[in-house]
């Protein structure tokens, strides 16, 4: 079942998809939305897309069952993709359907509302004429109202609800799937399971200047400085957004900044700057089509490069990244343990199809979630205390200012002595660059091999990383229904990159693919210079918009 | 308790008869009195010559990049409130590079003292004309003189709300002390704007320029700040030195609730204890 919400900006289509989807999920129903939106704050076409079946699904269809048309250009642009059995839910207050239309379910959604109480209440009567096409009762929404809004408000609610529930025939309604999710289920987006995160994580300081698609992580944390220990700040730029957050870690605290490319480009002396002082700090990139302000609200995998080779000089990092709510929620939580382990920076690369996509899952397990400061404590203190003490596996003490009474700690962006001193004398030089490059040895074994996915090792091998997952799930399974070995390896951990998996897979296969929302084939080029391997095709999209599991079969299959 | 020549820790890379060194004593002279010990002060700076100084003293320091003294210092602020935090940097790392800082900051009110080494001119790049250099100044890069107006800092801060704005001179080493313990002291940013030569690239800001011009006004009332903020644009034959301007507001600490008790940066914390935070998802 699909259901499509679309109107101008600002007519509240994320109310609507967040009301139906919630009560939906609480019926016991999987759910996925997804949101494709204008970088404007009225008018404009945008949509949400909810699908709903037994199980959760990963990626959002095609074909429309139900179009829900706030205004007129809706109909106009989705009504080829609603299904011959389709129906359209209208605003007939607003607008007609030309005669010819016979999938059309006129409601009197304005005067519904004002009938509830107030015009406001449109987007509720939708939300009724919706579960009743879908043949649903409107108790669990009737419940959510409850909990949104004060006893009055919610009593309109309630009634504008019964209202659109009462205008639709109920013999025009669809037979739905059963609902199998048994036991609560979440219902969130990705920038919000990267919130959470975070806050569980121990994240005491974000400092971030807004910049679609991570503003959501911002304003999410920011909206616990009332429950948890964690201080949120808008920056006057993301330079300081950066520095800030390492002179906090450098103080203590463990930190993170969320931007998209624009703002990371600002961010990169910062970047270095923690190279060299090896403080701790996560990064999260919501990436968006580029260059400069490119496409602000759309997706795009364009930044691996970028975050592979930003920052002057040669230092240490880690590259994680957001595949799957499931997974996205531990990973990040890695990123803040791998940041304070080897003292470097983590870039956790997240992007808008990830971030906007919210679904159903299972309730995240909080007692699964790391928590070690890696802190140098009073028993293994050597003295004098050294910051940059060299140490076998580069890893020095870190000692926080004020730690030991007596002891100082000092951080310099200046090549440095083990003291932090400012030096220039060469053998200084090397040494401290051996240190910090030695890292990358112990870190490149705690990278995650890729979730294998289909097949164990099928003919067919296919590779990804990111938020591409769940499209490319979905082609695996239509594939295999087909009859087809397909093996997925999707990578959630990129850099140091790890190869195991991929150097037994790639080789044994027919024929392989590198599915990527880019242009360029970024993370192909990383697999060949890590590897020297390539796979025989590479399948990119860079319009902006996430892939369709449909958009992979049919590369795919021409060349099966 | 620590004498003034404790906190000093190694040599300098400072020309013979720089106006840092004057800073620097006085500096040691007012930690001393203040009675803080090496482990209760942060000292964050940019680059330039003035933000070497976490590595002449002996204090926790972070000698971050050129403009970006302030944001550091600030989280530093966050992550641990029971520690002094000061700022040094240069005219250039402050009010060219780091100008956004500057700005936003003291709208911020963090409790930062800052002591910015105004010298006029850049020194580490070797001369070449900063955002305070006079009119008409030739150097390397400006050879036919700069034609910009120079930066008001003072001005410009009290026009932004700063509470504390002070100007001081490195020539007057006793006076410098009594208003580095002034700034570190007041609750919220405090900026002290110290006038120094640069015997190598200022030939025209000299000590003996400074010297000349260089006054204390008798009668000033530093909680007035019409009359600070005409005091802020006296330059040229007389320049006034000391607190200009003193009237706290609220810091950006006193903001947050999170921020009163013990410093975040050593608060226990357990994952398991924030899973209710996803009630409001099922």
């Amino acid at each position: 079942m699909n259901i499509l919400i679309g109107g101008a900006a600002g007519q509240g289509m994320d109310t609507i998809a967040y009301l139906l989807g919630k009560a939906l999920v609480r019926e016991g129903y999987g759910v996925l939305t997804a949101k494709d939106y204008m970088s404007r704050v009225r008018g404009g076409h945008n949509f949400t897309k909810l699908r709903v079946e037994s199980k959760t699904p990963f990626a959002p269809a095609e074909e429309i069952d139900i179009l829900i048309a706030l205004n007129e250009e809706t109909y106009e642009i989705h009504r080829e993709s609603v299904v011959t059995a389709g129906r359209i839910i209208f605003d007939s207050d607003m607008f007609a359907l030309p005669e010819v239309e016979k999938r059309g379910v006129p409601v009197p959604l304005q005067t519904l509302a004002k009938e509830a109480g107030g015009k406001i209440m449109s987007n509720t009567v939708a939300v009724g004429a919706a579960l009743s096409l879908m043949n649903t009762s409107t108790l669990q929404a009737d419940e959510l109202l409850r909990e949104m809004f004060d006893e009055k408000t919610a009593a309109q609610n309630s009634a504008a609800l019964a209202a659109g529930l009462k205008n639709v025939e109920r013999d025009s309604c669809f037979s739905m799937p059963p609902a199998t999710n048994t036991g609560k289920h979440l219902f969130l987006a990705g920038n919000e399971a990267l919130g959470l995160s975070a806050l569980a994580s121990g994240c005491n300081f974000l400092s971030a200047y807004p910049m679609t698609p991570a503003t959501g992580i911002m304003a999410y944390m920011a909206g616990k400085q009332d429950q948890l220990d964690i201080v949120v700040e808008q920056a006057e730029d993301e330079i300081s957004a950066i520095n800030m957050v390492l002179g906090a870690s450098y103080a203590g605290a463990r930190v993170m900044t969320c931007t998209s490319g624009g703002g990371f480009s600002l961010m990169v002396e910062g970047l270095s700057l923690a190279g060299m002082t090896e403080t701790p700090v996560v990064i999260i990139i919501g990436m968006r089509p580029g260059p400069a302000t490119g496409l602000p609200t759309r997706t795009e995998q364009g930044d691996l490069d970028f975050a592979l080779h930003a920052g002057h000089g040669e230092f240490p990092r880690a590259i994680l990244c957001a595949t799957v709510l499931e997974d996205a929620f531990y990973r990040l939580n890695k990123a803040f343990d791998l940041a304070e382990k080897y003292q470097i920076p983590v870039l956790f690369l997240s992007d808008q199809n990830f971030g906007d996509t919210a679904r159903s899952i299972e309730p995240y397990d909080f007692t699964n979630l790391r928590y070690n400061r890696h802190l140098v404590n009073v028993e293994n203190l050597e003295r004098p205390y050294l910051r940059y003490r060299y140490s076998r596996d580069g890893i020095s003490p870190r000692a926080l200012p004020g730690q030991f009474p007596g002891e100082t700690v000092l951080s310099d962006s200046d090549e440095h002595d083990e003291n932090g001193n400012i030096i220039e004398n060469a053998v200084t030089r090397k040494n401290m660059m051996d240190k910090r490059l030695q890292k990358m040895v112990p870190l490149a074994d705690e990278m995650d091999e890729p979730i294998i996915y289909g097949h164990d090792s099928g003919n067919i091998l296919l590779l990804g990383w990111g938020s591409t997952y769940g499209a490319l799930r979905e082609a695996v399974d239509i594939l295999q229904d087909e009859g087809l070995k397909v093996t997925l390896l999707q990578f959630t951990d990129i850099w140091p990159l790890p190869v195991a998996a991929v150097n037994k897979l790639l080789p044994q296969a027919k024929v392989s693919f590198c599915v990527e929302n880019n242009a360029t084939g970024q993370f192909a080029g990383l697999l060949r210079r890590e590897t020297g391997l390539s796979t025989d095709h590479k399948v990119l999209k860079y319009d902006g918009r996430p892939f369709l599991a449909k958009e992979i079969i049919r590369e795919v299959k021409k060349h099966v | 308790m620590c004498k003034a020549g404790d906190y000093l820790a190694q040599g300098t890379a400072w020309c013979p008869g720089c106006g840092n060194f004057s800073i620097l004593e006085a500096l040691t002279e007012a930690l001393a009195e203040l009675k803080l010990s090496y482990h209760e002060v942060i000292m964050c700076s940019g680059i330039g010559q003035a933000a070497k100084m976490p590595h002449y003293v002996r204090l926790n320091g972070f000698n971050g990049l050129h403009g970006r003294a302030l944001p550091p210092a600030v989280g530093a602020r966050v992550a641990n409130t029971s520690l002094k935090v000061i700022v040094e940097s240069g005219d250039g790392d402050t009010y060219g590079e780091g100008g956004n800082h500057f700005i936003h900051n003291i709208r911020r009110n963090p409790d930062i003292a800052h002591f910015v080494h105004n010298n006029q001119v850049y020194g580490l790049t070797k001369g070449q004309a900063s955002p305070t250099s006079e009119e008409g100044m030739k150097t390397g890069v400006q050879t036919a003189g700069v034609i910009l107006p120079p930066f008001n800092p003072l001005t410009v801060a009290l026009t932004m709300g700063a509470g504390f704005v002070a100007r001081c001179f490195s020539g007057d080493k006793d006076h410098l002390k009594e208003t580095m313990i002034a700034a570190i002291t007041f609750p919220g940013y405090a900026l002290i704007d110290i006038l120094q030569p640069c015997v190598t690239f200022n030939k025209l800001n000299t000590y003996a320029w400074y010297k000349q011009r260089v006054y204390k006004p008798e009668d000033h009332n530093p909680s007035d700040w019409q009359a600070a903020l005409t005091l802020s644009r006296q330059w040229g034959d007389k320049i006034p030195l000391g607190i200009i301007y003193n009237v706290p507001h609220p810091t950006f600490e006193s903001h947050f609730p999170v921020l009163q008790g013990p410093p975040l940066a050593t608060r226990p914390f357990n994952p398991a204890n924030t899973s209710h935070l996803q009630n409001e998802f099922l």
